[in-house]
This record gives structure tokens, sequence and C-alpha cells, in this order.
């Protein structure tokens, strides 16, 4: 079978609000694992409009597998949803060396060493965050995960050293206990 | 803990671009060549393992809402204790125990050791989060949001015949 969203054109209707934010939440949790898993999540989100939707509203609140199709398609294109598919635990696989490398860089130095940095294959993630001065005076972070912590030393040393670094203050924070690795929740309220 | 060829391929190749279609895995299946009910209990087994978090969206954090990573230094005997506390928080999705590494130029900084992010679908409730998880452990938070990505690509390339299970 082909892409439905595809096949069917424009014509699928847009999702209202609350069933916007409905699916967002059941996706972020991840599909469920079956055969045809937008359409039991396209089922949910009808059985969800059938209880909230009062009589006098009067639209077909039905939500078909297509609607969902096409609604995550639009959050891809949109760049909303950066990526779709496995979400793995690196730990679980070996990757138990998570570093968390930060630097403390000169503001007028940190794009272009940030921009050489972030084309390191070992880099996963390459952020700019705020100092917060006198406890913290780090302002760029790099994550790498690595299957050893003597592996990912080595590859920081050889970073320091091929990208010519090793004047710049930093720190490496490895990671020894995850207490908690999970999709983001966008909740719209404090609960603990 | 072994890990089949058919899902060391289902790792490396569907990080990102999983199928919008009927039947999604019935499409990874034939891509592989595997029948969709191999797929779909090769995907069950990874889940059991809890080797696989999810099928499903990595949301752009920007975009999507407000987030922020978020530190506390913690006495080393209060950290499990701490953790749970901020556990607790659904907003809360990542928390890991961390250890400073270098130390050779110690200016005094705080030694934060618990680490983690906080997500809310707006700023407002984001800040209510961070108030209450300062309230609840009795501990200030280093605020960290992210004031520029310079890169990000968490589909991650897993070198299956160097890893050492436990």
């Amino acid at each position: 079978m082909t892409n439905l969203a595809l096949e069917t054109g424009s014509e699928i209707l847009s999702l209202n609000s609350d069933q916007l934010n409905k699916l967002r939440e059941i996706v972020e949790q991840g599909l469920p694992i079956n055969s045809q898993p937008y359409l039991a999540i396209a089922n949910q989100l009808t059985a969800m409009s059938v209880t909230t939707v009062s009589v006098k509203q009067m639209p077909s609140t039905a939500v078909s597998e297509q609607q969902v199709i096409q609604q995550i398609s639009t959050w891809q294109s949109e760049g909303l949803i950066r990526r779709f598919g496995l979400v793995v635990k690196h730990r679980q696989l070996g990757y138990s060396a998570n570093a968390m490398i930060v630097w403390n860089i000169d503001d007028i130095d940190i794009d272009a060493i940030a921009n050489q940095l972030a084309l390191r294959s070992e880099i996963s993630l390459c952020y700019r965050r705020p100092r917060r001065l006198p406890d913290w005076p780090y302002n760029l972070f790099c994550m790498i995960h690595g299957q050893s912590t003597k592996q990912v030393e080595t590859q920081i040393a050889t970073i320091v050293s091929e990208l010519g670094l090793s004047h710049i203050d930093k720190d490496i924070l490895f990671s020894h206990k995850a207490y908690k690795q999970h999709g983001a929740r966008y909740q719209r309220q404090v609960s603990a | 803990m072994s890990i089949s060829v058919l899902q060391q391929q289902l790792i490396n190749q569907y990080q990102k671009g999983f199928p919008l279609c009927a039947q999604p895995f019935k499409q990874v299946a034939g891509e592989l060549g595997y029948s969709e009910n191999e797929v779909i209990d090769a995907i069950k087994q990874l889940d059991k393992l809890d080797i696989l978090s999810r099928v499903g969206p990595v949301f752009d954090h920007k975009k999507a809402g407000a987030s922020t990573l978020a530190a506390i230094a913690v006495p080393a005997v209060q950290l499990d204790t701490i953790a749970e506390v901020i556990n607790q928080f659904d907003a809360v999705n990542h928390n890991y125990a961390r250890h400073r590494h270098c130390l050779n130029n110690d200016a005094g900084h705080k030694d934060y050791n618990l680490w983690f992010v906080v997500t809310a679908c707006n700023s407002i409730i984001l800040k209510e989060v961070l108030d209450e998880i300062e309230s609840q452990t009795g501990f200030p938070i280093l605020v960290l949001p992210m004031e520029a990505s310079y890169h990000i690509d968490l589909s991650f390339k897993v070198n299956f015949s160097g890893v050492h299970h436990d």
C-alpha cells in the first residue's frame, strides 16, 4: 500500500485544535505496535471527540487514518517533528559513556568554533547556552555518546588537538546514572 | 542480550523516515525482506529488552514548546533521593547524574551533579515547573536554555560489532 495522504490529495479535513493537541500527546508516547497504528490512533481520537464535543456542535467528529497520517506528515514538513522513527536507548545498546563537554569560549569566537565542532561526526549535539556567573562559566555544550569512557576521552583529545582548542577552558561531565530517559511531554500544567 | 540482524537493521535504518502509510510495519518488512509479523515481533522484543524508547517523533523543542536544560548541585548522599523527587515531574524527560571529569582548573565553580531536561507547552508553565522543583528539592536550579543550535543529529549509527552487552 502506498502513501494514502499523497493519493487522496489535499481534500483531507484538518483536525480541530483539541484533536491536534490530543494527537500530539498520543504520538509523543509512540505508535501502538500493531499492523495499522495510524488507524488505531484515529479511532482513539474519534472516541475522544464523541465524549467531548457538545451535542449542539454538528460536525462529523470521526477522525480518519488519512487525517492522522497527513497531520504527522505536515508536522514533519513544518519542522515541528525533527525525525520520526525508532527512538532507542543508547545506554542499553552499550553506549554507556555519555559525555557532556562544556566550553567557556569568548562570545566573539563562539560561532566559528561551534560550527567547526558541529562538523565532527563524534559530536551529536552542539548548543550555545547562557553563562551563569559566578557558578557556571561555560557557554557551549557538546554531547558525545561512546562505548567507553576511555574511547570518549580519546575522541575529545583528538578534537581538541585537531581544532587547536587546548587554550580554551572546558570541563567534561560523564553521566554515571540515568534516572529518566524518555521523550518530551509538552504538558499544559504542573504536575508531580 | 542478543540483538538479531533484523533488529540491528531496524535500529540503524529506521530512526528517521519511518513510513507514514496504512501499514507501516508491512512496508518496513517489504523493504528489509521480512514478514510484517517478524518486524512487529522484533520491535516488541526491543521494547521488552528496554532498548526501544518508542516508535514515534522527536520534536523540535524550540518549535514544539518551551524547554530547558537544568542542573542542581546535590550532596552525593542525597543524590538518589533528590533525583527521585525530580523524576516525579512529568515535565522532566531526561535526568542524569553526572560527575565532573577535569577539575584541573577548579575555579570554585559549583559541582553540578544532577542534570535534567524540562519541557512544557510554553515558557510560563516551564517557569512554574522549575519553581516547583526548586521548592520541593530545596536546591537552587541552574537554568540553561538553548540559545543557538549548531548541530543536531539524534539519529545515531550503532556499531553492533563493538558493543559489549552486560
